[in-house]
């Protein structure tokens, strides 16, 4: 989903700086509130960050022929809510746009804006929503990861397209193209994602289920007997 | 093996299966270029729709050779895997330790026990011992439980430790 660098056109580059500006500034406000209302948090923060840093160096073969990686953004969205998401996933995008050449400066705007600011509230929105519909941790777990994955990717197709529109066909014809390059690829990769992420929350719950459980992450069912309840 | 140690495999078997099936089943035979990034892909795309669009920046630094630039993922993956199992690792040992510390103890954990031996790395190790120890009921952890070396990420290998069984019960 990096758009490269130099390939938005400024004006679209700056728009995108813009939108994204604003939950960047608001997630370090709650980063460091976090970090100081909670100082122990700061490992999981740390785990949290260092997941999205080993998802998305993973580049792995989709079924369109061609790769894609992960984003790894759904974990830190659920344990710690998008806003601090959009703070890990700027580093994140900054690190491989200043010493990978992957992504880049003038295009970090929009790719903030996909990556670390709309996966992880969609993810986080579909997390709540399936919980409150009585979902296993698990399950809503996957669908949280599962969706800012794809999510992401769906939001830089849409962005490429408002930039370079089909001569032809358009905005919509453009979002075709650059959707079947990027979303169409990404579902078995987003499916990997909830898999891994199930997995890490499946982990956590086995060493660390009191720093879960403060941050809302119970096992099982809400409502049912035992330590189901959910408190978030 | 257990329940929950079984279901974290099979987790980590159908990642790989997902990764390994498009390549073993040649589905990107039909390309000039098969797995090529779709980053890239969408370049060309780009290209095609706008041929005289120009990148007007360039990347402030561009790794000089594929394997320095695949060196510098590696290290990138490398880096947060490290990170994550340290965390898992030190989460573990931690819960072994107080375990350890509340049999000796006479099973009942205070959560301001010292000398934990994986547990006492920081100052949080006594809040999460205090809300962790006293909601639910501790088993005894035998054997070399709570060293941060013996307290591995993945609990598949952890067939020993009686700390792991019990939360594989519950997930």
């Amino acid at each position: 989903m990096h758009i490269a660098e130099g390939f938005l056109p400024p004006a679209h580059a700056i728009a995108w700086v813009a939108a994204s500006a604003p939950f960047v500034v608001h997630g370090v406000r709650q980063l460091t509130r976090e970090v100081r209302e909670h100082p122990e948090s700061t490992l999981l923060l740390g785990a949290s960050g260092a997941f999205m840093f080993v998802l998305s160096a993973l580049k792995l073969p989709s079924v369109t022929g061609s790769c894609s990686h992960p984003t790894g953004s759904g974990l830190g969205a659920v344990l710690f809510r998008p806003p601090v998401m959009a703070v890990l996933g700027t580093v994140t995008l900054l690190f491989q746009a200043l010493l990978l050449a992957h992504g880049g400066l003038t295009t970090l705007g929009a790719n903030v804006f996909s990556m670390a600011v709309v996966g992880p509230w969609a993810g986080y929105g579909v997390y709540r929503l399936a919980r409150g519909l009585g979902a296993r941790l698990e399950v809503a777990v996957f669908c949280a990861a599962f969706v800012a994955d794809l999510g992401t990717y769906c939001v830089t197709s849409v962005q490429l397209a408002l930039a370079f529109p089909d001569p032809v066909s358009g905005f919509l014809g453009a979002l075709g193209k650059f959707g079947s390059i990027f979303a169409v690829t990404q579902v078995p990769l987003a499916v990997s994602e909830g898999l891994l992420t199930v997995l890490v929350v499946r982990l956590l719950l086995q060493s660390n289920a009191g720093e879960l459980a403060r941050l809302g992450l119970r096992a099982g069912v809400r409502g049912k007997a035992g330590a189901g309840a959910v408190a978030r | 093996m257990r329940r929950g140690a079984r279901v974290n495999v099979l987790l980590l078997l159908a990642v790989v299966l997902l990764a390994v099936l498009p390549v073993a089943l040649g589905m990107g035979d039909h390309k000039a270029e098969p797995f090529a990034g779709a980053d890239a892909e969408a370049e060309t795309a780009i290209t095609k729709i706008d041929p005289d669009y120009r990148p007007w920046f360039s990347p402030v630094y561009e790794p000089p050779s594929g394997e320095i630039e695949s060196g510098l993922f590696a290290l990138q993956a490398a880096v947060g895997a490290g990170v994550v199992a340290y965390c898992l690792g030190l989460w573990r040992g931690r819960r072994q330790g107080e375990a350890r510390a509340s049999a000796a103890g006479g099973g009942a954990a205070d959560g301001t026990a010292g000398g934990l031996p994986g547990g006492t790395h920081d100052g949080a190790a006594n809040d999460e011992a205090g809300s962790a120890g006293n909601g639910e009921a501790r088993r005894a952890a035998g054997g070399s439980a709570g060293s941060l070396a013996g307290g591995e990420a993945h609990p598949a290998g952890g067939g020993s430790s009686s700390a792991g069984g019990a939360d594989s019960g519950r997930v």
